[in-house]
């Protein structure tokens, strides 16, 4: 796991859509065609009652139906049908907006969920019996402990962990990438994916999970939205907004015999609009939609989250707990400089360097020949053919290039070169030991260049950080986030490249089991952890983080302990998803401000209609001038109802987040949704009243 | 123009006392050690050793809110007895036979919740020693433990441990060092001023018109002063802080004022030194000032304005109906403001003959019940719509809410939901249900939107444990007792419980180390945002019953 | 628990029930006599009242105080808790204005709005400067003082606003109409 990092921008903002067969348009045509039937087909008052608001919503509209076929239902009433009528059909587009809302979240999981669907077909397995035979049977028989051979060509039938052999696995079917991966018995990349396809070799797999609990089996579920459970902060706002809707309820319920005692008889169409119009339906409707397309939102980053809880728990993240290799920096060293020694001239060492690499198909010595090749290294093409490479080996630690001419090119550790030398009675440059000093110092690793029996001078190999990490880092600390660097380097080393990065922190020399000391440390200090991990080792700091995000590339054991998995391994996505579940957080708040902020139109709308009649001095209060208090009651519940799906976007797209200070936040969503929630209703619902007084004379 | 000044200088008082007592609470219940030690901890070890109480043991929320339920019961059960036997104890020069258990009941219930909403007049109806057996002890009393259970709030939300303190402890220390001291010294500055404090009978003159009158006398500035700092509110006679002898002057008036202010805003102050943040105190402060003032202004400019009609007819002067001649409109207006604010519910004016925008101003104060608020149910209650300003705003930087780096989660805002339901609960409630009997509506004096606003007021002041009055309605009937006497127990003691166990869970929580990530509660945006919550959340529910009432009898008499 | 807690309102209540407002009396008692015992009124060795309660002075020839309630019953304390919205109290206060300014034979126009209001407690003994300047008139004509001497009573028992700032300028019926006992009006 170590290549694909190399060119991948660490860019959050963009959210690069990898899922290939999620439509691209959030809101689709066919999308809202589907939405737009399951809106009705969610009018089922078992599916009504999980929203609390929407419920009262649902009842008052029964209510006033009844109204519609018997105005004189509830005691007579000067109110004729077709005002209850209008109410009536403003009820049901209110609900049915909702229920629209939340279809085209689901919608949008669901085509998600469809095309994983697809790769879970039937398929034969081939299960090895005790004696070694071996038995095709359907997949769907398998249960947990089989073993099952899968060759070259097939698909593998559940998940599993590699008991016997290697094998490069196809996996693009979960995670939109199409370059295979390397899977082997024993160590941290043996599980394999139910659904996969082996493209070649031949694997022995133990199965993990039964029928309906693979992976597979999950992620569709997850991503349909059919397991989701509220999150605890969704449940804390859920109260909050019942509480409100409880005490409208009493409020609209105890107005019926104050305004008797005064002489004022209220109709109950105009009751349930005043009540529809005051509870906080807005964010009612829009919250379920809000949590299933914060998932989505994560999905798309080809991060599966397994609960809505794990994805708000990423808003509240105080202290990142990051790896050093392969997410701080790309974890292979790479030639950054070379230095010459003894009085040797700076090209021909460069010219050696590059010679000494022809034949080495590491990552390091490819980043020395491009080095080399970058500093103007000049070769003969004819010199070079009929050379051959010297591999590097454990016993020798140098590597190189021999030519038919004789001479030797290597490179390699500086003490081996250094005994190779002495042994021979050569000479070692005086300067060496201070340049190697130098390097080891900035948290490099030196590689000695030795032209026949003649040492030229060291390269020097740098861990580089990766590209952007820094910036990021920094707009991390502006949102008070600290990020914590864990290393095997030593102390000196762990300082250098913490610094290069812009880390707050850093804990050198650490072994895996580290991981979970910091991690609880910091959340004694009441702080919210997350950290990256793929190793088994790495579980139980996993399972302890507040956000554990395993890599799909690391053990079974490293997944179930984690509680987001990432299908493309990059330890760097850890970051977006923070900024995943701060939009869902913000996104909640911000349209319960406003949802809360419109009422206070409302009343001003409703309250000198309901009683002008019989206090005319009311219509002082009437300061939208409203045209009949008909036409305002309509306008405030129509636009009640309208606002519903003009928010749709906001809720699925999220409310626009660029990481910054809390208070500068804090300040512009006040501003936007709080301010905005009072002003716009006073236009909206003026705007409406002049349409229906004007258009249709209400 | 010498009335702005005045409020001005009644803020700058207000404030000073603020700092002083607030820090002087600071060190009482957040240190072992406390000034003047020496002389207070000998008394408080006595008490201790008489009670077998000990003085090191805190609790958890349930047990401080099941210590503070039951001692309160104990004691309203000792008021009654007294209040039922006043006829064959001493101290009753003026011959006052036993109270009926009905009022008895109401009026012990009253004085446990800290309202004082009073069924009957003290002249006529209680001896000297029932003044001081069932009303001047459970004013120390109630006070006392609405101070504890803000402390124990706080040190819920700020401390680190789930223990919240020691309920008998808490009290006993209110008691002696605070309440006791403070009371002492303002009833001698009140007597000075003119306020009665004897245990001599009443006196029977021949006016100097021939007529007979009987002055009514006791044990007046030892209860004026309690009546005030306790923000009880609970007048002597029926006139209240109306009444001469309990408020003699313009001096007494302002000390009576500054009293009520003193520990509301004194508690502010100390969450303050708690949180060691002060500016967390001011921005609170400045925030529920904004508030007060508006609320001033709008009684103070109402009450100015008068009646349209009586202007008319070159009657000048504003509205003087109710009001006494040494205290004027200002003054008036200023008291009727401390009082509903820190829901005293003593009056130096009537309410009922306010004008109808005028007497908006103590129902929606008690309405909102968090404008400074009584002696620490008004902090609570402005702690919960911090609480509440933080859970609706926080989520709007992207996190979890959090308050004092704690974070708020389904408990809390469940108890949070118990707290801010029951107020409009039992307020709309039974007032609708008054207005739909019958029986209730013949108590109203005035009928119409005034008669409205009678009963609503009426709910209005047990929900907010203020006790003050439309009084015009008698309320002397069964309904009303009962009803009343429910909404008062039910107004103090489910938010009261709420909020400890708010407090409690809240706790055991770890606070975030260092704030930078946050939601800043000490900014004057956040106090901004404050102002906007309360006024929001608190006033919606209300909007349409004052439209019906007081908001719509003003536009009747200004546009009619 | 419960043992503690009735221990402990047993100890509090003799503790503020009895010692508290039986100390503050003795201080009470031995510092300020006169106020602590109600500002007693003394006319040859007979209380005849109370200085800061309000008495029926219903004479022509004698400083009226403000309209009361219970009409100057002081064990009745308390205002008339009218709706000052409604007409019939409006009637009623213009009718009082009307009568006032008759009685003035119509020297009086604005009639000040606290001589034509019940008070609070019913017991109020203030009147404004302007409420009682508006009764001088009639009590010049009943007395056959003038009015520039009923005037100057005014102005010498006139108490400004408390330090500048608090309450009202106010003048006392009492001590009004001691100063007509003085000068011989019964």
């Amino acid at each position: 796991m170590s290549d694909q990092y190399h060119h991948q921008k660490i860019d959050g903002q963009k959210l690069t859509n990898k899922a290939k067969n999620v439509p691209n348009n959030p809101l689709s045509a066919a999308l809202i065609r589907t939405a737009l039937k399951d809106a009705w087909l969610k009018l089922d008052p078992r599916k009504m009652i999980t929203s609390p608001v929407m419920f009262i919503v649902y009842v008052g509209m029964i209510v006033v139906f009844l109204l519609v076929i018997d105005p004189n239902l509830f005691g007579s009433t000067k109110v004729g049908r077709d005002y209850n009528l209008a109410v009536f059909l403003v009820l049901l587009a209110t609900v049915v907006f909702a229920n629209f809302a939340e279809a085209v979240a689901e919608g949008r999981g669901r085509a998600q969920a469809a095309s994983l669907r697809k790769t879970k077909t039937e398929t034969m397995a081939h299960l090895v019996l005790k004696d070694g035979t071996i038995k095709a049977v359907p997949s769907s028989t398998l249960k947990k402990g089989d073993i099952v051979r899968v060759r070259e060509g097939e698909l593998i039938p559940a998940d599993g962990e590699i008991i016997e052999g290697l094998a490069s696995i196809d996996e693009s079917a979960i995670t939109g990438e199409s370059a295979p991966v390397i899977k082997e018995a024993g160590g941290d990349f043996s599980s394999v994916t139910g659904g996969t396809r082996v493209i070649s070799d031949e694997i022995l797999v133990q199965v993990t999970a039964g029928q309906g609990e693979s992976f597979l089996d999950k992620m569709i579920a997850l991503v349909e939205g059919a397991v989701r459970e509220k999150s605890p902060n969704e449940i804390a706002l859920t109260t909050l907004l019942a509480v409100l809707s409880l005490i409208f309820l009493v409020v609209v319920t105890t107005l019926v015999p104050i305004s008797r005692y005064l002489g004022v008889a209220i109709d109950i169409a105009t009751l349930i609009a005043l009540l529809v119009s005051l509870i906080p339906t807005t964010i009612g409707a829009l919250l379920s939609a809000i949590g299933i397309a914060g998932m989505d939102r994560v999905t798309q980053f080809n991060v599966l989250a397994m609960s809505g809880k794990a994805v708000e728990a990423s808003g509240d993240i105080d202290t990142l707990v990051l790896d050093k290799t392969g997410t701080i920096t790309y974890g292979n060293r790479m030639a950054y400089e070379f230095i010459p020694v003894g009085g040797a001239q700076q090209k021909d060492l460069i010219d050696a360097a590059y010679l000494a690499s022809l034949y080495d198909e590491t990552p390091e010595g490819r980043s020395i020949v491009d080095l080399a090749r970058k500093k103007g290294a000049h070769i003969d093409e004819a010199y070079v053919s009929g050379a051959e490479g010297i591999d590097f080996s454990a016993e020798t630690r140098t590597s190189g290039t021999r030519f038919q001419d004789g001479t030797v090119y290597l490179k390699g550790a500086v003490d081996a070169i250094v005994n190779k030398l002495t042994a021979n009675g050569k000479r070692v440059p005086g300067d060496l030991q201070a340049s190697t000093e130098r390097i080891a110092k900035e948290g490099g690793t030196p590689l000695a260049v030795l032209k026949g029996e003649t040492l030229l001078g060291l390269i020097y190999l740098k861990d580089t950080v990766k590209e952007g990490l820094k910036e990021r880092f920094a707009e991390l600390r502006a949102m008070g986030i600290r990020t914590i660097m864990l290393t095997g380097d030593n102390p000196l080393t762990a300082a250098t490249i913490a610094q290069e990065a812009g880390v707050d922190d850093y804990v050198a020399e650490a072994k895996p089991e580290d991981k979970i000391c910091v991690i609880k440390e910091e959340q004694a200090r009441g702080r919210r952890v997350a950290m990256t991990g793929d190793g088994t080792n790495d579980a139980p700091a996993l399972a302890q983080a507040d956000v554990g995000l395993a890599m799909n590339s690391g053990t079974m054991a490293a997944k179930e302990a984690a509680n987001m998995i990432d299908l493309d391994s990059d330890p760097t996505k850890l970051l977006s998803v923070i900024g995943i579940g701060k939009q869902l957080l913000m996104t909640r708040g911000a349209l319960t401000t406003f949802s809360i902020a419109n009422d206070i139109a409302k009343y001003f709308a409703i309250i000198p209609a309901m009683f002008m009649l019989a206090m005319p001095e009311l219509k002082m209060l009437n300061i939208m001038q409203l045209a009949t208090p008909q036409s305002a009651i309509l306008s405030a519940l129509i636009f009640n109802a309208l606002i519903i799906p003009a928010l749709i976007p906001i809720a699925i797209r999220g409310v626009r987040y660029r990481p910054t200070s809390p208070d500068r936040l804090l300040a512009r969503n006040v501003a936007i949704y709080g301010v905005g929630g009072i002003i716009i209703p006073f236009v909206g619902i003026k705007l409406i009243d002049l349409i229906l007084h004007g258009l249709f004379g209400v | 123009m010498i009335d702005l000044l005045m409020i001005i200088v009644f803020v700058l008082l207000v404030t000073v006392f603020m700092i002083a007592i607030g820090t002087y609470m600071y060190r009482i219940f957040f240190f072992t050690e406390a000034p003047f030690d020496r002389l207070f901890l000998p008394v408080e070890r006595v008490i201790y050793r008489l009670s077998d109480i000990d003085e090191d043991a805190s609790m958890n929320w349930k047990t401080y809110a099941a210590s503070l339920v039951v001692t309160n019961f104990i004691m309203m059960a000792l008021m009654y007895l007294v209040l039922r036997l006043q006829a064959y104890l001493p101290l009753n020069p003026a011959g006052i036979p036993n109270m009926p258990p009905a009022l008895a009941y109401n009026t012990a219930t009253s004085f446990i919740t800290n309202t004082n909403w009073q069924a009957y007049s003290g002249e006529v109806a209680m001896s000297y020693l029932a003044q001081m057996l069932s009303i001047i002890y459970p004013m120390f009393t109630s006070a006392a433990t609405g101070i504890v259970a803000a402390v124990a709030m706080v040190r819920g939300l700020t401390g680190k441990s789930p223990l919240i303190g020691n309920f008998f402890v808490d009290l006993v220390r209110t008691i002696i060092r605070l309440l006791l001291p403070l009371s002492f010294l303002v009833a001698l500055i009140l007597v000075a001023e003119g306020a009665v404090m004897t245990l001599k009978p009443y006196v029977a003159v021949t006016t100097f018109d021939g007529t007979v009158q009987t002055i009514p006398r006791g044990p007046v500035a030892a209860y004026e002063s309690i009546k005030h700092i306790g923000t009880n509110g609970g007048g002597f006679f029926g006139a209240n802080a109306a009444h001469p002898f309990e408020n003699p002057s313009p001096i007494t008036n302002l000390i009576h004022m500054l009293s009520m202010m003193l520990i509301p805003s004194s508690l502010i102050y100390m969450l303050g030194l708690v949180l060691k943040k002060k500016k967390q105190a001011w921005v609170l402060a400045g925030a529920v000032w904004f508030i007060f003032l508006s609320m001033f202004a709008t009684v103070y400019i109402s009450e100015r304005l008068g009646v349209p009609a009586l202007t008319a007819a070159g009657i000048t002067g504003g509205n003087m109906e109710g009001k006494e001649v040494r205290f004027g409109i200002a003054a008036s207006s200023l008291f009727t403001t401390v009082t509903t604010a820190a829901t005293t519910g003593s009056v130096n004016n009537m309410h009922e003959s306010l004008t109808p925008l005028g007497g908006f101003v103590p129902i929606a104060q008690m309405m909102l019940n968090n404008v400074f608020g009584g002696v620490g149910a008004g902090l609570m209650n402005i702690l919960l719509y911090v609480l509440l300003a933080v859970f609706l705003t926080g989520l709007m930087i992207g996190r979890t809410p959090e308050i004092f780096g704690k974070k708020i989660e389904t408990h809390e805002m469940k108890m949070m939901a118990i707290a801010l339901l029951t107020h409009p609960f039992i307020i709309l409630v039974p007032t609708a249900l008054a207005l739909a009997l019958p029986g209730p509506v013949q108590s109203i004096l005035n009928p119409g939107s005034h008669g409205l606003s009678e009963v609503l007021y009426a709910y209005d002041s047990g929900a907010a444990n203020n006790g003050s009055a439309f009084a015009g309605l008698d309320a002397d009937t069964v309904f009303y007792n009962t009803t009343i006497g429910t909404v008062m127990m039910l107004g103090r003691f489910i938010s009261i419980i709420a909020l400890l166990s708010l407090a409690g869970s809240m706790g055991g929580k770890v606070a975030t180390e260092g704030n930078v990530v946050s939601l800043r509660t000490d900014t004057p945006f956040f106090g901004a945002i404050y102002v906007v919550v309360v006024l929001i959340i608190g006033a919606l529910a209300f909007f349409p019953v004052l439209a019906l009432g007081p908001i719509g009898e003003q536009l009747v008499m200004w546009f009619h | 628990m419960f043992l503690k807690a009735l221990r402990l309102s047993l100890v509090l209540w003799v503790l503020i029930g009895l010692v508290y407002p039986l100390v503050t009396n003795v201080f009470a008692q031995v510092l300020f006599p006169y106020q602590a015992n109600g500002s007693l009124l003394e006319e040859d060795g007979v209380v005849r009242g109370s200085l800061r309660i309000a008495q029926p002075y219903t004479g022509d020839q004698w400083f009226h105080p403000r309209p009361s309630a219970s009409n100057y019953d002081a064990l009745d304390s308390g205002g008339t808790n009218a709706d000052v919205a409604r007409a019939d109290y409006q009637a009623e206060i213009i009718a009082r204005a009307d009568a006032v300014r008759d009685e003035s034979s119509g020297i009086v126009q604005a009639v000040p709005n606290d001589l034509v209001t019940a008070s609070g407690s019913g017991l109020d003994a203030d009147l404004s400067v302007p409420a009682a300047l508006a009764q001088v008139p009639r009590i010049a004509r009943a007395t056959g003082l003038s009015e520039e001497e009923l005037s100057a009573i005014v102005a010498r028992h006139t108490v400004g606003r408390e330090l500048f700032l608090f309450g009202e300028e106010r003048v006392n019926v009492h001590e009004l109409n001691q100063a007509l006992r003085e000068r011989g009006v019964r």
